[in-house]
């Protein structure tokens, strides 16, 4: 028998999000962060481990007033917090800090901040900027086209992506697109980047999230149920270039992130009720499933489509929406994880009956970095 | 419009620019190893051996994936390709398809490629356009 050592205690999302112009990013952190806060009944002066990413972590310890002992501002893209959380239990299991906040803030849509979140790469500018894909949508689908041939994924399936995640997020009252889309509907939104069109593109939003992590043996001080990190989840990169990627069909860093994962907690697919898999883009839900093993390769686009992941089938996937449907900050991982704290809490809107496993899963850039952690309601397996 | 966007060209990748310049394309390669790497840099990627040579590709590629980008870029009307090249030498790199419409019917995976230079103000540009002529 295994013991839970690591309880997410506190969770929480900005109060509104979409449209926020009254809040700058560093306000979003704010706002989210006393959420959180409120949410596990905790003050700011019992914090003393701070983390976050795509904005400095220094200024959001001085604008909340911390005094930490420890923090960390590993920013590899979205998939950040996902490895925040698995970065901030190693701390609290080697005693460099008791209590940690992770906070998210991103003023994707108003654009109330000094810089973007991601660090510019030398290497991608000099080689990839300058023939022209200057925005996420074309450079993130460049391998798309070749796993198309290779492995015979076809548009409708990838259109089905974002079908199947709108039926979700019909189910979340705060997710930002409620109405039912149909592969003709997606097929026929506006031509972005060939062949991805704007229905197969995430949502750019504003808003934030917090967490605050804790040891296991304290989680039950907490007046929320707590949610427990099996394992110590799994993280890796390959690198911003996408074209440098060693295969187009399949993500290195998904696959080593992922299987760290796996072996860290203990568990067979067969143990996961339910997943998130950051989907800026349609295709990354499938490759997202294929490099984690749920189906064998190739075989992603096509267990979408047959509806195993939509509402009542047997695994489900994206369950606010993800960010084709729920909301897209830009830094979205902070979103998965709180879907996936909300079901093992037992309080989602789209709550999965008994789920007591959920796995989420990162993507960081564009397949430039990956994290995956592992949650559970219970406290010993 | 503006301009399309120039290179920032740093210390180990200044050979790639000038070559260019001379109508060449010139990678990195590992003797160790005997195999060429993209994007250049002074040591070999896989083995870690500083003692790597520059040699000319032989411009000859395969089209290996792409998009057809609607959205906007200086320089660029769109819709343009932005594709990944598989060169004969194993190594991918992006760039346009010129002398190639930007139409999926035009665009065949694993279609033969061929270096070509694109002037923008003093630099030389390395792009591709069909071998052999229009597809």
């Amino acid at each position: 028998m295994t013991r839970a050592s690591i309880a997410i205690v506190g969770a929480a999302e900005t109060t509104r999000m979409g449209k926020v112009p009254e809040l700058s990013q560093t306000g979003l952190h704010a706002d989210a962060a006393l959420n959180a806060l409120a949410d596990c009944g905790l003050t700011l002066a019992d914090i003393d481990g701070v983390a976050t990413a795509g904005h400095d972590v220094a200024e959001i310890i001085q604008y909340l007033g911390i005094t930490p002992t420890w923090y960390d501002g590993t920013s590899v893209g979205g998939c950040s917090f996902i490895t925040l959380v698995r970065h901030a239990a190693a701390a609290i299991e080697t005693g460099l800090c008791k209590t940690v906040l992770i906070t998210h803030g991103e003023s994707g849509r108003s654009n109330n901040r000094s810089h973007r979140p991601l660090f510019p790469s030398m290497q991608q500018q000099e080689f990839e900027s300058i023939y022209g894909p200057l925005f996420p949508p074309s450079r993130f689908t460049l391998p798309v086209m070749r796993k198309m041939k290779d492995d015979g994924l076809t548009v409708e399936q990838i259109a089905m992506v974002a079908v199947v995640q709108r039926e979700w997020a019909a189910l979340h009252p705060r997710a930002t697109a409620h109405d039912p889309l149909t592969v003709d509907d997606v097929l026929n939104s506006k031509m972005i980047a060939y062949p991805f069109r704007k229905l197969m593109c995430c949502l750019v939003s504003d808003g934030g999230g917090a967490l605050i992590l804790t040891s296991a043996d304290r989680a039950k001080d907490f007046p929320t149920k707590p949610v427990y990190l099996r394992g110590m989840g799994g993280e890796s990169a390959e690198g911003p270039m996408i074209s440098q990627m060693e295969s187009f069909s399949s993500s290195k860093a998904f696959r080593v992130s992922g299987k760290m994962a796996f072996e860290s907690a203990g568990i067979t697919h067969s143990d996961v009720d339910h997943l998130m898999i950051y989907d800026a883009f349609a295709h990354l839900p499938i490759y997202g499933l294929e490099d984690l093993g749920f189906v064998k390769p190739g075989e992603g686009g096509a267990f979408i489509a047959e509806g195993h992941t939509r509402p009542g089938g047997a695994l489900p996937l994206n369950t606010n929406g993800g960010g084709l449907s729920y909301m897209h900050s830009g830094m979205y991982g902070m979103f998965a994880l709180q879907e996936s704290v909300r079901q093992m809490r037992g309080v989602s809107p789209a709550q999965i009956k008994d789920a007591k496993l959920s796995l989420v899963h990162g993507v960081g850039g564009m397949f430039s970095a990956a994290a995956t952690a592992v949650l559970t309601s219970e406290d010993q397996w | 419009m503006g301009d399309r966007p120039l290179p920032t060209i740093y210390p180990e990748t200044e050979f790639y620019w000038n070559g260019a310049k001379e109508g060449k394309l010139l990678l990195n390669s590992c003797p160790s190893c005997d195999k060429a790497y993209f994007p250049p840099r002074p040591f070999c990627p896989v083995c870690g051996n500083r003692d790597v040579e520059i040699k000319q590709a032989s411009g000859k590629g395969r089209l290996y994936s792409y998009i057809i980008n609607h959205l906007p870029a200086p320089g660029y009307e769109p819709p343009f390709t932005v594709a990944v090249v598989m060169l004969d030498e194993g190594v991918k790199m992006v760039a346009n398809l010129l002398d190639c419409p930007p139409d999926p019917e035009a665009l065949i995976l694993d279609m033969p490629l061929e270096v070509t230079f694109e002037q923008r103000g003093d630099v030389a540009i390395p792009q591709f356009k069909p071998a052999g002529g229009v597809a």
